[in-house]
């Protein structure tokens, strides 16, 4: 195997270098992996952290971490976020991103109907709400997860679902291929997926054979009951039910406790008081798995089209897990109420939680729970609940006849029930009547394989009578590369050439080249005109398939919040982008060292007949980030000035700046200003020891060198440009080292 | 029914009361154990064609090779002796590699039949 070469962080990642040589790669990391995290806690700029990991090599921090240093502290916790678009090749671009904000672990959906399907898939086809789950999707994937933990520092954690009527085989391929956690749970397939209860539990216990085996992290479905159900927030004591039997069944064929997780979901979201229903849940939860991994999931079931609605229920969710406990916290794209989850919405979950988890570090040295007084009594009440729950179904005649009496997803509050818990007949289902007993002479030749396996005589490994399996020696494993080239990445890709390396460009938000954008806007209608008023607007926009996503109502007539999604229609070459030459800004240390360091003084004035101040205040003031806040002593004469005042009063004060703002162009006043003021300083002979500087909404950086001055701005110039440029200006000069 | 599992679910749950935090938390994995012990032992005793296909990967066969084959052995009523063992068998009473038994089993007709009345695999292969 030829080592892959390393991804460049200036560079987009080659997909078709990933697809290459796929048939020879071997995953780098197999098994799961838990982040570092050092007991006595991490140092990160001006501060201690106690509940964080060890930082990444490469990352990208929230945007307020440049006022302490640029630090992008990594939670404890293993940070989870959902990716698939139905197009796997574009989703390793989003998984690089995703690792970036500080995702490690990265959990693959499949396309909608993969459970129904007896067998395993093969090739790339396209899919739909999600991904074919094929032997080359992982294997690509899995290249480009090894490449980018590489580059960010971290072991990525690579996931995906074992179950439906393939979960045996998909869980072999799963341990072949490297893939770090799973999805098992046989009662998920039982009630959402209509697969016959007992074939899917038989299936199951191979399929966590194989996973314990490869050390596959397991995480249970039992959170689909609250998503389900119609009042999921009641459904608890079940929930407590479903994990209890998973785990238990999960012991019982030799899972280790340490890689089975809870997929556990605070079921409730505001106006809801979320508080009085989810804590007491999660630590009933936490009290009776307490050997057992949390994979805290966020609230799915009221996500609306709101998206900043959303990320705040997640931030709730968040706190929830950092006063109880987390492992794993996953994340949810806050677009999920609305459309399929797109690239950047991945970013906004998973710093939804880096944000919250930096926020309350070690919450828990300065907060405990109040477990006395109606916590406790609600803890205990949830707890006897699903005790009871377990004695009934035992009366009942044990689990499979407690399915078939409808004893799961009721949203009745358990002993309530509502009658609308999911029945199903144990002679039914697919898949129904296939398993078979194995005969006395039953032998399978492989390792991890559970139940019932008469080795012949003097056999002590499986797998010596075939001179080993997959699992001991990976050469065995055969690769598909492709069953319906029509239908493949390759093709795929080709179409999408142009926007990944042929030099055009469209937005994106799921596919490359798919030019979807969305415009956010108020418009003063009614609900019922707005959406029409949105259709009409993308239209005459020139998108295509416009779509309103979201309208609130801001007041039943003053109008409403509007979100419209549509496609560009046109590409842009990126050679014909013209881009301004990078404006490199001092560190801020070295502005005012330097400043200080010469006594930096300057003056500065509107000029010609031009009134307009606010924008020359703001340059100057400290309240706005001026330059007196680093340091730089200013003399302000005013509006209106004459330019040979100004030149007269930087002599006497002995500046070394002149700053002029000029806001009227009309006749080009702003041009001849300037102009004027680069003259009179070579007429006077002091123009190479003086700085000149304007500044105005029409002025942009170009004007410096046609009109003489040292450095021109244009409109949002803050007073840490202009003392840049100043500082530059006296460095070329030799003036300060 | 309703009525008598409500009165019967207050009942137990003043029982329960007795009950220590801890004792509680191991009467509900001693449930949760005996509830899965009757389907542990079905899930020994048994098997299904996707787990025949997960042995037949396992021994270095693709996945659609693999599916037309556990379709024969199921037609042919021998999976309860286990696809591996049928394939192996075949391997060694034809002296072929296993993916070539494999194939045999789909291309020449009647490859299956009689073949446990031979003698049982061969043990270890070097």
């Amino acid at each position: 195997m030829t080592p892959s070469k390393k991804l460049n962080p200036n560079k987009k990642m080659d997909i078709e270098a990933i697809l290459e040589g796929l048939e020879k790669y071997r995953p780098t990391q197999k098994g799961w992996h838990w982040r570092e995290v050092p007991q006595e806690g991490v140092d990160m700029g001006p501060f201690h952290y106690r509940d964080m990991s060890t930082p990444l090599k490469n990352s990208i921090h929230l945007p307020a971490a440049k006022y302490f240093g640029n630090i992008d502290p990594q939670p404890a916790c293993v940070v989870t976020t959902e990716i698939a678009s139905g197009r796997f090749e574009d989703d390793l671009r989003r998984m690089r991103m995703a690792a970036w904000h500080g995702a490690d672990h990265i959990m693959v959906i499949r396309t909608t109907g993969q459970s129904h399907i007896d067998g395993l898939l093969e090739g790339t086809p396209e899919g739909v709400g999600g991904v074919p789950i094929t032997r080359k999707q992982i294997r690509a994937s899995r290249k480009a997860c090894d490449l980018i933990a590489e580059e960010v520092g971290r072991p990525i954690n690579f996931h995906s679902y074992v179950s439906g009527v393939a979960g045996p085989e998909v869980a072999v391929l799963f341990a072949e291929e490297g893939i770090n956690g799973a999805h098992q749970d046989p009662q998920y397939n039982v009630l959402y997926r209509n697969v016959n209860m007992y074939r899917s539990f038989v299936d199951a216990a191979e399929a966590k054979k194989v996973m314990a085996g490869a050390g596959i992290f397991q995480i249970d479905g039992a959170h689909n009951a609250n998503a389900t159900a119609k009042d999921g927030w009641l459904v608890m004591p079940e929930l407590i039910v479903q994990h209890g039997i998973n785990c238990a069944f999960s012991v019982a064929v030799g899972m280790a406790k340490d890689l089975i997780g809870l997929s556990t979901v605070p079921p409730d979201s505001p106006p809801a008081p979320k508080l009085w229903y989810d804590l007491p849940y999660a630590v009933a939860l936490r009290d009776f798995f307490s050997e057992f991994k949390m994979r805290a999931q966020q609230n799915t079931r009221y996500i609306e089209a709101d998206i900043e609605e959303a990320i705040r229920t997640h931030t709730i969710d968040t706190l929830i897990s950092m006063l109880t406990s987390a492992d794993v916290q996953s994340t949810i794209t806050p677009d999920e109420g609305r459309n399929v989850p797109w690239h950047y919405n991945n970013i906004r979950g998973i710093q939804t939680v880096k944000q919250t988890w930096s926020a309350l570090d070690g919450i828990k040295e300065l907060l405990t729970i109040n477990h006395a007084g109606p916590l406790g009594d609600m803890v205990r009440d949830i707890k006897e609940r699903a005790v009871i729950f377990l004695e009934e179904v035992l009366e009942t005649g044990g689990y499979f006849a407690a399915v078939e009496q409808a004893f799961f997803v009721d949203s009745g509050k358990y002993p309530q029930r509502n009658e609308d818990g999911i029945a199903r007949d144990g002679k039914g289902g697919v898949a129904a009547d296939t398993i078979i007993e194995r005969d006395a002479d039953y032998f399978a030749p492989v390792c991890d394989h559970f139940g019932i396996n008469h080795l012949p005589a003097g056999v002590e490994k499986a797998c010596d009578p075939i001179g080993g399996c997959t699992l001991c020696d990976p050469e065995k494993i055969v690769y598909i590369d492709e069953l319906d080239p029509q239908d493949s990445a390759d093709a795929r890709l080709e179409q999408t050439y142009p926007y990944r390396k042929g030099g055009l460009v469209k937005p994106e938000v799921e596919w490359a080249g798919d030019g979807t954008i969305l415009t956010q806007f108020f418009v003063p209608l009614s609900e019922e005109y707005a959406a029409a008023y949105g259709i009409e607007m993308a239209k005459k926009l020139g998108l295509e398939d416009p779509q309103v996503i979201n309208i609130q109502v801001m007041h039943p007539a003053e109008g409403c919040f509007m979100e419209v999604k549509g496609k560009v229609t046109f590409d842009i070459a990126a050679s014909s982008l013209k881009v301004p030459e990078k404006e490199i800004i001092l560190p801020e240390e070295e502005l005012r060292s330097v400043a200080k360091k010469i006594g930096l003084k300057v003056v500065a004035a509107t000029v010609g007949e031009d009134e307009h101040s606010v924008g020359l205040r703001e340059i100057l003031d400290i309240k706005h980030g001026g330059i007196e806040k680093y340091g730089v002593k200013y003399t302000y004469l005013g509006t209106s000035v004459p330019i040979n005042k100004l030149v007269d009063a930087a002599i006497e004060t002995g500046s070394q700046a002149i700053l002029i703002s000029t806001i009227i162009s009309h006749n080009d006043t702003h041009r001849l200003q300037m102009k004027k003021l680069a003259d009179l300083c070579v007429e006077k002979g002091i123009r190479d020891k003086i700085i000149l500087i304007a500044g105005g909404t029409q002025v942009n950086r170009e004007m410096a060198a046609e009109t003489g001055l040292d450095a021109t701005f244009g409109r949002g110039t803050k007073g840490i440009q202009v003392v840049n440029a100043m500082v530059k200006v006296l460095k070329s000069r030799g003036m300060i080292d | 029914m309703t009525q008598n599992r409500i009165k019967k679910f207050e009942t137990r749950q003043k029982e329960l009361k007795q009950m220590s935090d801890e004792e509680l938390k191991a009467h509900f994995w001693d449930l949760c154990y005996q509830l899965v012990d009757p389907i542990v032992d079905l899930a020994k005793t048994h098997t299904s064609p996707s787990i025949e296909r997960s042995v037949l990967l396992r021994m270095g066969i693709d996945s659609i090779t693999a599916h037309a084959v556990v379709g024969r052995i199921n037609e042919a009523g021998l999976l309860g002796k286990g696809a591996g063992h049928v394939v192996l068998r075949v391997s060694q009473k034809f002296n072929k590699s296993i993916p070539e038994a494999a194939t045999i089993i789909l291309e020449q007709d009647g490859t299956l039949d009689a073949l446990f009345e031979s003698n049982p695999v061969q043990g270890a292969k070097s």
